[in-house]
């Protein structure tokens, strides 16, 4: 009743073969951007912005870069943390090398730092897929880790060990470092998530991303049609390590504001994955529905109850919020493995017939 | 409708033929010495008992086994050794005797699949999917709605294939395979499953392809009247070894595929 496409004839394959074929769909996607770009700026706080949305944005596209190779091609990998960690460190050393070019482009281009990497780690899946590739590239995720741990040029040799974001600007405006507003970082990391999500969802609507799905799907069948697997898994691999690279240099520039090895740990690896688990394999909208859940939930685990004055103590909330968080994520499993994605296309099937049953 | 690839074969000339092919797996022979060839727009039928080697056939044919006996000709070129993905680029197509589908794609999508070789726009246009990349993506789109309306699965366009039934899901197959406009396309078992209904619907299909498009067909299936009303020949293998080949007429009456399939009294 509510989404119905009734009246909206398609009268040529161009828009039949569009993103959004409905027009609910693209009015809904222009309002959420309207607020994204404006009304959040101009009226959200410091602390939505900084502490909410920007993490939520940089998990969000590294969510995006493992679905790519995880949920798309077919391929797990364990090692999204260390590529995260290659494209900030190769970011540090760009920047720190060529102060003169606009961070914006060193973000940028970490990401083929990222890539390049991830296609050498990505070589394994020649031979074996499944398990066993995931544990080739916790193998990445452990050697990658060892690197930003102990080789101190990639930390131009702090006595720290930690990489600091430098102060760079752009049209004379402060978009890193510890004077950067929050607003302009905002905006920053909306931009390019925005298009890199755009990108992505070129990518998987096309030629490309229905070799990779054939890939995930049935890869015997998929080389029968001509469709050469190596090239096509090393393609997946390069394009999920950049988004990564992306992600985690946005993490630490535009972010954290500096960074210590444990940030690009394993564990930082099985949240992306918990993420695109939850959220939903093969979904664009999963990533953000899961880095939302994962990312999100426990902030409002930990504001909400201190809104209506609970005397918990911090250590409390902290346990309380693994807890819940844990339960909720076993719920989700079960009652929808197919993840958080699912759970919105059931819901538009739902409000598309409403109020009839079919 | 279809693009001739390398040298034109007329209708009737050999397309394809193995000469002696030997394949075993460690001490077990698959295929023993085995030869026969295929023409130019025939239907071609494999039949033999189970185990008698038909899909290792097909695999040989397509590149998925390499033999470590015999002579492939394939359009007048002996081939060398051949991966899957190269007979493909070479105009093979197949089909699968267990479905073989993209199942979490919608059978558009699964048919589009089928056109991924003969796309060329690279991956920064993919990225911007407007201009020559939509061009592109529309072109193949208006060939893939010709098979979908040749094989009459509209209402199922954009269902996910995995939720199709039984029967229609090797149709899309069928349209997958024929969307790589093959020079020579290889069924294996394409009625297998079936109810009668759907396997003459099925039978309609295979000869208007070969009809329509003059494609090439070497099929592998079971139900002998099937085999008998479709092909032009049938090649006979038993244990690995042929045994017969020819009309489906003198098959039928060859003493050793009746022993074949009936036993023989000791």
């Amino acid at each position: 009743m509510f989404y119905r496409e009734a009246g909206q004839f398609k009268t040529t394959y161009e828009s039949d073969q569009s993103v959004f074929p409905i027009r609910q769909d693209r009015i809904g996607l222009a309002i959420i951007l309207v607020v994204a770009f404006v009304v959040v700026p101009l009226f959200g706080s410091s602390f939505l912005v900084n502490a909410v949305l920007i993490p939520f944005l940089v998990f969000s596209l590294a969510a995006i870069g493992l679905n790519l190779l995880t949920g798309y091609t077919g391929l797990l990998s364990l090692g999204s943390g260390a590529f995260m960690g290659v494209g900030a460190y190769a970011c540090y050393k760009l920047t720190t090398y060529f102060p003169g070019v606009n961070i914006l482009v060193w973000i940028v281009c970490s990401g083929f730092f990222s890539a390049l990497v991830g296609v050498f780690f990505g070589l394994p899946s020649m031979r074996i897929k499944g398990f066993y590739l995931a544990v080739a590239t916790l193998a990445a995720q452990f050697f990658l880790e060892w690197c930003f741990l102990r080789i101190p040029w990639l930390y131009n040799n702090n006595i720290s060990g930690a990489i600091e974001v430098p102060t760079r600007t752009l049209f004379g405006l402060i978009i890193t470092g510890p004077n950067a507003a929050p607003q302009t970082r905002y905006l920053i990391v909306l931009t390019i998530v925005t298009l890199m999500t755009l990108a992505a969802s070129n990518l998987m609507h096309g030629r490309i991303g229905r070799m990779w799905m054939a890939v995930r799907d049935m890869d015997i069948a998929a080389e029968l049609m001509g469709i050469r697997l190596l090239p096509t898994k090393l393609t997946a691999f390069a394009v999920s390590s950049f988004y990564c690279g992306v992600a985690g240099a946005m993490l630490v520039f535009l972010w954290y504001g500096g960074a210590e090895p444990n940030v690009f740990s394993i564990d930082q690896s099985f949240l992306i994955l918990f993420m695109i688990i939850v959220g939903g394999l093969g979904s664009l909208l999963g990533s953000f529905l899961g880095a939302a859940l994962i990312f999100i939930l426990p902030i409002i685990l930990r504001t909400v109850p201190a809104q209506f004055g609970l005397p918990i103590h911090a250590a409390t909330v902290e346990h309380l919020t693994f807890m819940i968080v844990g339960a909720l994520i076993i719920f989700f499993l079960i009652v929808e493995p197919h993840g958080l994605a699912r759970l919105w296309q059931i819901a538009k099937q739902k409000l598309r017939v409403w109020p009839f049953p079919y | 409708m279809r693009a001739p690839s390398g040298q034109e074969i007329a209708a009737g000339d050999v397309l394809l033929s193995l000469e002696n092919v030997s394949l075993a797996f460690g001490g077990v022979k698959a295929l023993s010495d085995v030869s026969f060839d295929i023409r130019k727009s025939e239907i071609r039928a494999i039949i033999g008992p189970n185990g008698a080697g038909k899909t290792s056939m097909l695999n040989v044919i397509n590149g998925f086994y390499q033999p470590q006996l015999g002579r492939i000709t394939f359009k007048g070129k002996a081939r060398a050794k051949m991966r899957p993905d190269e007979a493909a680029r070479g105009g093979i197509a197949r089909t699968f005797q267990n479905v073989a589908l993209f199942k979490g794609m919608s059978a558009l999508d699964n048919i589009m699949a089928g056109r991924s070789l003969k796309m060329h726009r690279g991956f920064f246009w993919q990225l911007l999917r407007h201009g020559p990349a939509m061009k592109e993506e529309v072109e193949h789109r208006l060939f893939v709605e010709e098979i979908i309306e040749f094989l009459h699965i509209q209402h199922i366009r954009k269902v996910q294939v995995g939720r199709l039934p039984y029967g229609l899901q090797k149709r899309v197959e069928l349209g997958r395979a024929l969307a790589m406009e093959p020079d020579l396309l290889l069924l294996d078992e394409p009625m297998a499953g079936m109810n009668l209904e759907e396997k003459e619907d099925m039978s309609r299909f295979v000869l208007d392809v070969n009809d329509h498009f003059g494609t090439t067909i070497a099929l592998i299936e079971h139900d002998m009247g099937v085999v008998m009303d479709l092909s032009d020949r049938v090649v006979v293998l038993d244990y690995g070894r042929k045994i017969a080949d020819g009309t489906p007429d003198v098959v039928k009456a060859d003493q050793a595929v009746i022993d074949a399939y009936l036993g023989v009294a000791h």
